[in-house]
């Protein structure tokens, strides 16, 4: 059904344009298939209130029964960089279950994955890389949702390690 | 003492006998008093052995009434007879046992001893140990439940033990006992199609649904959380309920009435966002409610897209709901609940230890055969499906007999991966003294001269050319330590590769003409109406052709893997004993396979040796497998190897 994700697409671009929690921003929603969102951590000295962090969120037609792509960006002008967290890769790619077809439940959406994340962020006291960051970010050729990421806590918990 | 080693058979009539056999008769006849007289001469004597039963003959011939009586006879006999005649008596008892031990101690000649705890090499002398010994072995409980604990294979719900000793010595079942035995290498199994595992489902959901006093579709999603284990289900369920239901996927009831399609007014699927009137919805106990076409997308995504079946959740955040096959049925069509039902039959089968599928391709059937993982160092359940696959229950590889699952994967991994690569350079090379260059001699003298770097050397000694002098070509320098080690390492790689290389090539050998003799096999139906109108035999009569063809490839298929095993086998005496075996297998193997490969004229003039080298390797094969699975079983097999250990 491809009217499915349009229309409560469509839902929620209206539901966003007015009211969204503070830090999280819409950027730009030029079609139904990737939207740009920013979001600023308040209170977590590892993430400065003046940085904010750009995620681009890529849907399928079959969402919201399939979870969207979401990954961080960077880029120069307006400055964005990817947060330092030991569970987001320095290439964007997050690493939390939510985004995965387990974690993932129809009934989330943009401003609930945008809250999640905003909060993984904020509740974190390391400012580090996921551990083969760097090797991770050279090899990796796949569609984030293709990774086979292993959870450390499958019920809720972001967790860290990949399954190759 | 006339016998050798009398202690070395457990068996009970030998143990008698071997009282019988010494001097003292004040120990026979305090024996009388204590036992039944029965047990040592004609009761069939269960050699665990052998697996079998040894009857003795001579005893036997001596009396001609049925067991029965006649243990109430001697009973009678040892009660109400002076000790004279019981002394009398026992004159031909003893020559019995004689002849017992003799076969006894043929059979051992073939066959390894069993491990045994009771008897003691020493003569025994006070009647007490005489007693003690009796009083064990009499009854027979504590020593064969000992070893029925750790033997017994036997399945959860077959019947038939794996090593189904006669424990209770019922004289009544004598006569069933004497059937041919199952040998040791067969195991016992059952082939169930795709029906009868649903209805062992259903049977299971049905019973546990009255226990539980649930409906019939949340028990099966309670048995499918339990992984099938109903007295775990059970007990935890009694324990309690509230958190087994939460845990299963079927807690946080907030709506009694069980799910069906309604129409709700002002009601917003919050999948799908819409609202719109007549808006058909659904939602289950959880009360999570969302419209039909939404339910229905998100469960073929989860069925068809990600293979999931046992746990399909509720769609709504967080809940732990799991989807009951009562909804499903209302929402989706039947190619959806097909393809449901087929993969929580896969769920079903692969959460019992007991069943597997058969790995043939295409092939619908699942076999239950009650061996654990654990016991599969010490046994090779193979089993053969409906479709005529034979296969091994533990690896679900292709038939290995004789050789353990562990074997089977290291000896597989190492005939793939290259480890002997460096065994072979270390055997074949020496490194240039001076640039480490890798270097292959391949004829000429001891003169070298490094392709790379120029340097002239010895070969023998791998000193520098020019301190050779006059001794050219024939290096006499004296032998420094480090060229001894360097030799004796090279000579170990070598030794280790030649080994390795004589078992692969015999392994790869049998392997290649199992094939060879597949294809022949496929040519057999021709040869065998070739056959018929050459000569003027019938269908039936050529048909030793086709089970000469069988024979063959089923002994090769064995001789391969005795390879294989062989590899893995640490020398000693019980490694000769089974490699006499592998040899007589592999000649007959061999003659029989020559003889197949003969024109088709000759054939109906061999058809008789034919029939009987058939036969032969049958046996001889038939030798191996008991032999080897039997001292598998006994833990005798002395490897190089770790079985236990994780490949």
């Amino acid at each position: 059904m491809a009217g499915m994700s349009s229309k409560r697409l469509q839902k929620e671009l209206s539901k966003i344009q007015g009211t969204l929690p503070p830090g999280i921003t819409l950027v730009s929603a030029p079609d139904l298939r990737e939207w740009t969102m920013d979001i600023s951590i308040i209170d977590n000295p590892i993430y400065p209130p003046h940085e904010t962090y750009r995620m681009r969120f890529s849907f399928s037609p079959s969402y919201p029964i399939e979870a969207p792509e979401v990954v961080f960006v960077a880029c120069t002008s307006p400055e964005r960089k990817i947060p330092l967290h030991p569970h987001i890769y320095s290439n964007g790619i997050i690493c939390l279950d939510l985004l995965d077809s387990q974690g993932w439940s129809p009934v989330h959406n943009v401003e609930s994955v945008c809250i999640s994340i905003q909060s993984m962020l904020a509740g974190n006291s390391k400012a580090e890389r996921p551990p083969g960051d760097a090797e991770f970010v050279r090899s990796n050729r796949q569609r984030p949702r293709d990774i086979n990421f292993l959870y450390h806590d499958p019920k809720r918990a972001f967790a860290g390690g990949i399954v190759f | 003492m006339a016998l050798t080693d009398p202690g070395r058979y457990i068996t009970s009539g030998g143990q008698l006998s071997n009282c019988l056999a010494r001097p003292p008769r004040s120990h026979f006849l305090s024996l009388i008093h204590r036992h039944t007289f029965s047990r040592c001469t004609t009761q069939p004597e269960f050699n665990r052995a052998t697996g079998c039963f040894v009857i003795d003959e001579a005893a036997a011939s001596t009396s001609t009434t049925p067991p029965l009586t006649r243990k109430r006879k001697l009973d009678t006999t040892t009660t109400s007879a002076p000790p004279t005649s019981a002394t009398a008596g026992a004159e031909p008892v003893r020559k019995a046992s004689k002849t017992k031990q003799k076969q006894v101690e043929q059979v051992e000649a073939a066959l390894p001893a069993t491990p045994q705890t009771l008897v003691s090499d020493k003569p025994m002398d006070s009647d007490d140990e005489v007693n003690s010994v009796i009083s064990s072995d009499e009854f027979g409980g504590d020593a064969d439940s000992s070893v029925g604990d750790v033997e017994d294979f036997g399945a959860d719900d077959s019947d038939v033990d794996f090593d189904d000793l006669p424990e209770h010595d019922n004289f009544e079942t004598q006569e069933k006992d004497l059937k041919p035995r199952k040998k040791a290498f067969e195991v016992d199994h059952k082939v169930y199609s795709p029906e009868d595992i649903q209805r062992q489902q259903d049977d299971q959901v049905a019973e546990v649904s009255t226990l539980l006093e649930q409906p019939h579709e949340d028990t099966a999603i309670l048995l499918r959380y339990a992984r099938w284990n109903k007295e775990k289900l059970i007990e935890q369920y009694m324990d309690g309920q509230e958190e087994v239901l939460d845990k299963a996927g079927l807690g946080q009831d907030v709506q009694k009435s069980p799910p069906r399609i309604e129409t709700i007014d002002g009601f917003m699927c919050d999948i799908c966002c819409e609202d719109g009137p007549g808006l058909q919805s659904l939602a289950m106990k959880c009360g999570h409610r969302f419209c039909v076409d939404c339910y229905r997308q998100y469960l073929d995504q989860k069925i068809r897209g990600e293979g999931e079946a046992a746990r399909i959740k509720c769609p709504g955040d967080g809940c732990n709901r799991v989807v009951d096959a009562k909804s499903l049925d209302l929402l989706v069509r039947t190619d959806l609940t097909d393809r449901y039902h087929q993969l929580l039959m896969r769920t079903y089968v692969d959460d019992k230890e007991n069943l597997k599928w058969c790995p043939s391709p295409n092939c619908v059937y699942a076999i239950e055969c009650g061996v654990k993982k654990r016991d599969l160092t010490r046994i090779v359940p193979t089993v053969q499906c409906d479709c005529k696959h034979s296969f091994c229950f533990g690896c679900t590889l292709a038939d290995h007999q004789p050789c353990p699952c562990a074997l089977v994967k290291l000896w597989l991994k190492k005939c793939a991966d290259d480890s002997e690569t460096a065994n072979w350079i270390s055997a074949n090379t020496k490194e240039c003294p001076k640039c480490h260059s890798t270097i292959e001699k391949n004829g000429g003298c001891n003169h070298m001269t490094c392709r790379k770097c120029r340097n002239e050397f010895c070969w023998m000694c791998m000193g520098v050319w020019s301190e050779h002098g006059t001794s050219w070509y024939n290096c006499n320098r004296f032998e420094e330590r480090s060229g001894i080690d360097a030799r004796d390492t090279q000579a170990r790689s070598r030794q280790s590769l030649e080994r390795y290389l004589h078992y692969y090539n015999r392994y790869a050998n049998h392997e290649q003409s199992a094939r060879l003799d597949k294809d022949i096999f496929h040519k057999t139906e021709k040869k065998m109406t070739l056959l018929q109108s050459a000569s003027n035999m019938s269908w039936i009569e050529v048909q030793f052709l086709e089970e000469a063809s069988q024979a063959l490839q089923r002994c090769r298929q064995i001789l391969k893997w005795t390879y294989a095993f062989a590899y893995y086998l640490a020398r000693n005496n019980e490694t000769e004993i089974f490699e006499d075996n592998q040899k007589n297998l592999e000649l007959a193997v061999e003659d029989l396979s020559e003889m197949f490969e003969k024109p088709t004229d000759q054939l109906s003039g061999l058809k008789v040796e034919m029939m009987d080298k058939t036969t032969f390797c049958n046996r001889r094969r038939i030798i191996v497998l008991d032999d080897t699975a039997k001292r598998l079983k006994d833990g005798v097999w002395e490897f190089n190897v770790d079985l236990n250990k994780p490949v």
